[in-house]
């Protein structure tokens, strides 16, 4: 297109691009860089899991395996020992489970009807508390770890697994509340008006009119808390006993346990296993994930 | 439709307020059965909050709300008996059009059979039965209107509430929904009080208008009375579109006097004693203009400075004593920018008004 | 109705936050060893912490983990959404892969970054195997440089959270801003730190109370990465609190260390709360 056509001098149709230009070059080759140097654990996790501990001790962590072997996962899985019990990681994996689907229904509940008592019912003083509550986010949690021992002392539930949803509960309140309230202040408040015209009280404009809209931000209330309560180690080690250790916990004594000669290859097995969870959600959430975060992350 | 003289809403001595700031200020008024009132004023005037607390929507500070005769100022809103439509609609979107209409009625535990009866009704009257299977989604905005009205008819209620219903709505459809509106009071009788900040939706549909200003109504009358004795300057400013020609003056020996002018007030109704200065204002469409002003109680020039035609009439702006001064002529009249016209007014049209207390003389 | 079910939430701020603040901070004062009790010591607490060797390094960590955190997190996640704000193809695919270590815990992420910088295996053995038999990187093994390995793992986990803040910030600005500026032919980079970044201050500053907020909460990283070691060089306060409350129990010296962490925190949050609720009043 470089010849004029007749009468019809200098640029023409559309500008021409191209597609190696130094821009894009620049720009798609730090990207693809930044995406390399991002991916390069979880490449070296898979790797290491899969070899055997004499290739380890040879190679170099980066090269790919040379024979296959799934025995780390399997060891990893049944028979990785913490303390005298060596039922492997399945054990932490269950805890975890255990412990997250309660917590997670249980926090969600409360912070949701919170949320919506806040944003259509303002109560005298409810901004008091709200306050509170948001502050309340940004309080280290080793200032309230040990009077919430006494609290779960006092009502016998210290080192138990209700305890620890209790906990979760408490420490995910701020931000879920937080995410509730902006959603149920979003939705139009001449719905909320219509319907107690319509004479609907208090549980039943939660359960009939609010639910049914805010599919959505359960999810992504649901997203945010399974992955917050998979991934907690602090809260699991304090508030409970071995026996029910929750993963994160059981994989890090697994691997800094001091005794024994270390498996790198059963550790990294037993790491992807602990990730594994929330990085399912991650990838099949997608979108949902990344709102959830910034939901939780811009106050409003 | 001026009702037959019982009182439908009473509101006795209403005070509201947010915190400090003071919504609602011992304000009483009093709708007749049947009776069509608007609420009209600016945003902020306090007219949305009044009809709130009517429906008891807001917990008031003070005074009572009384309907049918019943105290009902501590009451909750859906035993109130009355039904109310929003600005947004603020349909169910999970709901069917019939589900919406009937959960009011479910709520009270109403019969199945009569529920089914109700809905039928009230979607025979508004034209929607096609419609009650589906959502809200699949509704047009005008559609929507009227099932959010379908929602109160079935309620069977006395007294309607109607918040700013036809703001969400294009320009044409709001005319056709409005003389719906009207249609629809005409056949039921029922209490309509109506919020709106649209002086041709509040004109063409009240029996009666309450013109609000800082939570305060400053004037409750027939739209009719409103338009030609406004009875203080802010209601005289807020009607009327071009607003009424205002001049500052003082009154003497009978005559309004500003600059220039001089109006002999002969033939002027006063209400009141005059006392110096004073507001005179005119309506653009009620300056003589032409052979017309001859002989009136003012006669001047004018020099048309912007001309506005608008099909079925004219608006032309010039200038009297420095400020503006809007003339409304027929759209035959062939004017343009820069000539001078013969105008006229007479002190029987115009309204005077204090310039202290700023009340209609 | 409204109040009874907000009673978790009262509870919970009542009992929770603003009691269990006021406990440790009161206990602070005692002398609890084992089990708290009430025998009041005044400052001693305090006195001995800040004469505690392994307190100052932990402090000292803070310090340079918290700044670096900081620069890095922000200048780096505001490049990569800058870079990913071009319009490119494969938007969501970088995205996605920048993002994905932040749904990973810190325990996986330590162990990971423990594996990968083992000097024995690792990135230093690599290189050497290349043929640069002196090259040394081996920061969990070093006191001098354990935090800076520390940092890397932290960034590699949290930058992608930064990123997409910022992106979300980047798409919140009218596009005319972007239109006007190439009528007026003012160059991109211009454009990003004239215009841009001043609009965005709002976003910088929630980023920056987030990062800040989970500087001080550094705890699982370092139990995963070292334990703290090599010796004690890579010690952090949450972990000070930890260990000494519930591994030394020496309860009083933990509610101290902890009502310092509080303060730290205050000294953060206060300004920005006040400046935020400031400008919502102006509205």
């Amino acid at each position: 297109m470089t010849e004029a056509i007749a009468g019809f001098e200098g640029a023409h149709g559309p500008k021409p691009r191209r597609t190696f230009s130094r821009r894009n070059i620049f720009l798609y080759g730090t990207l693809i860089m930044v995406a390399l140097y991002y991916m390069l654990p979880l490449y070296v996790m898979i790797v290491t899991s899969l070899k055997g501990m004499p290739e380890i001790r040879l190679g170099n962590i980066f090269a790919p395996p040379v024979e296959i072997t799934f025995q780390p996962w399997v060891k990893a899985w049944a028979e990785a020992c913490t303390g005298l019990n060596c039922d492997g990681l399945s054990r932490g994996f269950w805890n975890s489970v255990r412990i997250t689907i309660p917590s997670v229904i249980v926090s969600i509940a409360i912070a949701s009807v919170n949320g919506y008592a806040l944003a259509n019912w303002r109560f005298k003083g409810a901004n008091v508390f709200f306050t509170i509550l948001i502050f309340g986010a940004f309080i280290p949690y080793q200032v309230m770890l040990y009077p919430i021992v006494i609290l779960l002392r006092e009502i016998g539930l210290y080192g138990t697994l209700w305890g620890l949803v209790i906990v979760h509960s408490i420490f995910g309140m701020p931000i879920l509340t937080l995410l509730f309230r902006n959603y149920f202040t979003s939705l139009p408040e001449e719905l909320f008006k219509a319907a107690r015209v319509d004479g609907a009280g208090f549980w039943g404009i939660y359960f009939q009119i609010m639910l049914p809209m805010s599919l959505p931000i359960f999810v992504v209330a649901m997203i945010l808390q399974v992955t917050g309560i998979w991934n907690d180690f602090l809260f699991g080690v304090v508030y409970t006993k071995p026996d029910i250790y929750p993963m994160t916990v059981q994989l890090n004594n697994i691997v800094n346990s001091v005794q024994g000669v270390k498996e790198y290859n059963v550790n990294m097995a037993a790491t992807i296993l602990t990730g594994l969870v929330p990085l399912v959600i991650y990838f099949v959430s997608g979108r949902l994930f990344v709102r959830g975060i910034a939901a939780g992350a811009v106050k409003g | 439709m001026s009702g037959n003289g019982a009182t439908s809403v009473e509101i006795k001595n209403l005070d509201l307020s947010f915190g400090a700031v003071d919504v609602l200020k011992g304000l009483n008024l009093s709708v007749n059965e049947g009776e069509f009132l608007v609420l009209l004023g600016s945003s902020g005037c306090g007219k949305s909050t009044l009809l709130n607390c009517i429906a008891g929507l807001l917990d008031v500070t003070g005074g009572q709300v009384f309907i049918k005769g019943r105290n009902v100022t501590w009451a909750e809103p859906s035993e109130r008996g009355i039904g109310m439509v929003f600005q947004s609609y603020a349909l169910y979107p999970q709901m069917s059009v019939e589900g919406n209409m009937s959960f009011g009625l479910k709520n009270a535990r109403v019969p199945k059979s009569e529920i089914k009866e109700r809905v039928a009704r009230a979607a025979d009257i508004l034209q929607i039965e096609p419609l009650l299977k589906r959502k809200p989604s699949a509704l047009s905005g005008g559609q929507r209107q009227r099932v959010a009205i379908g929602r109160a008819l079935v309620r069977d209620v006395d007294v309607f509430l109607f918040d700013e219903p036809l703001s969400n709505l294009d320009a044409k459809l709001r005319a056709d929904l409005r003389v719906e509106l009207k249609q629809l009071h005409d056949r039921l009788d029922n209490t309509m009080i109506y919020v709106t900040h649209d002086q041709v939706e509040a004109m063409t549909l009240a029996d009666r208008i309450a013109i609000m200003k800082d939570g305060i109504i400053q004037q409750l009358a027939s739209p009719g009375e409103i338009y030609s004795r406004p009875a203080n300057l802010y209601v005289a400013d807020f009607i009327g579109s071009p607003a009424m020609n205002l001049q500052q003056g003082r009154v003497e020996n009978g005559h309004f006097l500003a600059g220039e002018l001089s109006v002999p007030l002969a033939s002027y109704s006063f209400e009141r004693e005059v006392a110096g200065d004073v507001w005179f204002g005119i309506r653009p469409e009620h300056v003589l203009v032409g052979d017309d002003a001859a002989g009136a109680d003012l006669e001047l020039t004018v020099k048309a400075e912007v001309v506005e035609p608008l099909g079925s009439d004219t608006l032309v702006l010039t200038s009297v004593n420095g400020k503006r001064f809007w003339l409304r002529i027929s759209g035959q009249s062939k004017v343009a920018s820069g000539d001078s016209l013969r105008a006229g007014v007479n002190a029987a049209d115009a309204s005077l008004f204090d310039a202290g207390d700023e009340e209609r003389l | 109705m409204a109040k009874i079910a907000a009673i978790p939430m009262i509870l919970t701020a009542l009992c929770v936050f603003v009691g269990g603040t006021l406990w440790t901070v009161v206990y602070s004062f005692t002398g609890s060893k084992l089990l708290p009790k009430a025998k009041w010591v005044g400052l001693d607490q305090y006195e001995r912490l800040w004469n505690t060797n392994r307190w100052i390094v932990s402090i000292e960590n803070l310090m340079i983990y918290g700044i670096c955190s900081l620069i890095f997190s922000l200048v780096i996640g505001f490049v990569l959404a800058a870079l990913l704000d071009q319009k490119i193809r494969f938007e969501n695919t970088f995205r996605t892969i920048i993002l994905y270590p932040f749904a990973l815990s810190f325990i996986v992420t330590g162990l990971v970054w423990q594996w990968i910088l083992n000097p024995d295996f690792g990135v230093q053995n690599i290189v050497r195997s290349l043929g640069w038999a002196s090259f040394e990187f081996d920061p969990l093994y070093n006191q001098d440089i354990v935090i800076y390995g520390i940092l890397i793992a932290g960034l590699w986990q949290g930058t992608g959270l930064i990123m997409v803040l910022m992106l979300a910030g980047l798409r919140g600005i009218d596009q005319e801003i972007w239109k006007a500026s190439r009528v007026d032919g003012i160059p991109t980079w211009k454009t990003y730190i004239f215009i841009v970044i001043p609009m965005m201050r709002p976003v910088f500053i929630t980023t920056l109370v987030l990062i800040a907020s989970g500087i001080v909460r550094v705890f699982d990283l370092v139990v995963a990465q070292t334990s703290g070691g090599p010796g004690i060089a890579s010690e952090v306060p949450a972990k000070y609190v930890y260990d000494t409350m519930f591994l030394r129990q020496n309860l009083a010296q933990g509610f101290a260390a902890s009502t310092m962490m509080l303060l730290a925190v205050a000294i953060v949050i206060i300004p920005w709360a006040y400046l935020e609720f400031g400008s919502r009043k102006r509205d």
